[in-house]
């Protein structure tokens, strides 16, 4: 059973396609998406052990980091460049982003929203850091050194002159509709190409 | 295959060839020393070719004939292994210019009646590859299923992948690089010096005579330090003094006996080194290796010797090993992606250097069976 933003972008990539999953964990959707998508997938992860699975599920998998090592990738070599709940986690955002749409054709980047009413309400009326179900680290041991909000991903894209060609949001695990969704979302998945 | 005498334990052959070799020369005939384990299946579809490293040899995972010692790759190869006889052939041939058995220095010359020495012609990673292709073609095996390598292995099976494109499905390389570095060549510098300053060689002419044991010994020394990390040696030795012949407890000496317990081992590292190795071949596949340089062939660029493959690659590198940093297998990696190949690699962590490969190492394991796995059912 994949994540509920795994399983919109799985549902959204082509049969047959080229993918690469930057930051791919043990290769979940890779898996997924060979399985039943004949996609050819690649992986980029940071984590050795994730790596080992990965590779021992029969996936092709480079460890690696994603800072650092997407410019080792030629241009438009892959239909899409996934990035899912990682892009917050990056030292440059920007940079990742850049790269993604110079690899891919297209690229997803899904992302927890910051601006989330409950996170909202913690900051607000606790005066404390949020620590809620999506982002459960404190402020001092969270990987999530980027935290993002769905206008703020809007306004970057746009100054960038990055295309939206898809979007959807969650709440929890089901889909929400796109009015309000910087209020009401807990996560967003974006699917872009370059303009 | 029963009775077929090509297949089985401690093999010999003598094939016309002739081994076409990177320097221009032709080298024939090509005796070859291999052993497989396992049985090739009807369609021959599961032959798995393992290459081994500057001083290794043809026993993988059977007793080495002059040391009396297990096969060197026990850990990777045998029943219930990553390599597994009952699901692989297995097939490892010492490579051309070692001295277990398959053509190098020591070889008797037919033209000459006596040994070849230095009229062994000059061999490159690319020639050994080439008259491993010679075998398999004896063998009727034309497609490998996966071809296995650490360190010099690694080299082959790079270059495996880039000569025969057509004949790997897949490529397992650790602990590995695509081309020597200039630290590596210094190395080996180091231990031919030691070898060809030793009296006792005389230019390679010492077959029927005194072995230059103390050359080759010192180059061992030299080239085993490579293989440690400094957090190995000092977990292992440390400081630590030896106990004294004459049973005085960890002193020291005052002059230049091995006071030392890392002195005291690494003497014995090359004085038994010394007696299942030739001088010459140290020097032949030294040599080798230093001109190993994937790229050379290729413009410079390392992604254009895997434009043909189809071939899926899986690279291992260990955090400790400096002989072979983990940078040389992202550069291969960096490559294989270049040129749209399907690649895993994983660093992983282990404080034994170079030898990591030889060790037990339950990841490296796990990650080559996936790996295999996962090619065998495709």
């Amino acid at each position: 059973m994949l994540r509920s933003d795994l399983a919109i972008i799985a549902r959204n990539v082509r049969s047959g396609s080229r993918i690469l999953d930057v930051g791919c964990g043990d290769g979940q959707l890779m898996a997924a998406l060979r399985d039943h998508k004949q996609v050819d997938a690649r992986g980029l992860e940071i984590d050795p052990v994730n790596v080992a699975t990965a590779v021992s599920r029969g996936l092709s998998v480079v460890q690696g980091d994603a800072d650092s090592d997407l410019v080792d990738y030629p241009d438009g070599c892959f239909d899409y460049v996934i990035l899912s709940q990682t892009l917050q986690t990056t030292r440059r955002p920007d940079f990742v982003l850049d790269h993604m749409l110079r690899i891919g054709q297209q690229a997803f980047v899904s992302f927890p929203n910051f601006a989330q009413w409950k996170i909202r309400i913690a900051h607000m009326f606790g005066g404390r850091m949020p620590v809620t179900e999506q982002l459960p680290h404190r402020w001092y041991d969270t990987p999530n050194i980027h935290h993002v909000t769905i206008d703020d991903f809007r306004s970057f894209l746009k100054d960038r002159g990055v295309v939206i060609e898809g979007q959807w949001f969650l709440s929890g695990n089901k889909p929400r509709k796109k009015a309000l969704a910087n209020l009401m979302a807990e996560h967003a998945v974006f699917l872009l190409r370059r303009g | 295959m029963h009775g077929d005498e090509r297949f089985g334990l401690d093999r010999k052959i003598r094939l016309l060839g002739p081994v076409k070799l990177d320097s221009g020369a032709e080298f024939a005939p090509v005796d070859f020393a291999y052993e497989t384990y396992g049985t090739l299946n009807a369609d021959k579809s599961n032959a798995v070719l393992i290459c081994h490293a500057l001083t290794g040899d043809q026993y993988v995972a059977s007793k080495h004939p002059i040391t009396g010692k297990d096969g060197w790759w026990t850990r990777m190869v045998g029943p219930g292994k990553p390599l597994d006889p009952a699901r692989h052939c297995i097939i490892s041939i010492n490579v051309m210019g070692s001295c277990m058995g398959s053509s190098g220095p020591a070889s008797i010359d037919p033209s000459t009646g006596g040994p070849y020495g230095m009229a062994f012609p000059v061999i490159t990673i690319g020639d050994m590859v080439r008259a491993q292709a010679i075998l398999l073609d004896h063998l009727g095996i034309e497609t490998l299923s996966a071809v296995v390598g650490g360190s010099m292995g690694g080299m082959q099976a790079l270059s495996w992948a880039a000569l025969y494109p057509e004949r790997v499905r897949s490529a397992v390389i650790i602990a590995s690089t695509a081309r020597h570095s200039a630290q590596n060549i210094a190395f080996h510098e180091v231990g031919r010096q030691a070898i060809m300053a030793d009296p006792r060689w005389n230019n390679g002419a010492y077959y029927g005579r005194e072995a230059p044991a103390s050359g080759l010994a010192v180059a061992r020394m030299a080239a085993h330090i490579t293989y440690l990390s400094e957090a190995g040696l000092t977990e292992k030795f440390g400081r630590r003094l030896q106990n004294r012949p004459d049973g005085t407890m960890g002193s020291k000496s005052f002059g230049f006996d091995a006071d030392f317990q890392v002195e005291s081992y690494l003497r014995y590292q090359g004085l038994s080194f010394v007696d299942r190795f030739d001088a010459n071949s140290y020097l032949y596949i030294t040599r080798a290796m230093d001109y190993f340089d994937l790229t050379e062939p290729h413009d410079g660029v390392l992604a254009k010797a895997f434009a043909a493959t189809k071939a899926r690659f899986c690279l291992i590198s260990f955090d400790s090993d400096w002989l072979y940093p983990t940078s040389e297998s992202r550069r291969v990696v960096h490559a294989l992606n270049a040129a749209g190949a399907a690649a895993s690699f994983v660093e992983l962590s282990s404080p034994f250097g170079h030898d990591s490969f030889l060790l037990d190492a339950p990841e490296m394991n796990r990650i080559v069976d996936g790996f295999l796995r996962a090619g065998e059912n495709l």
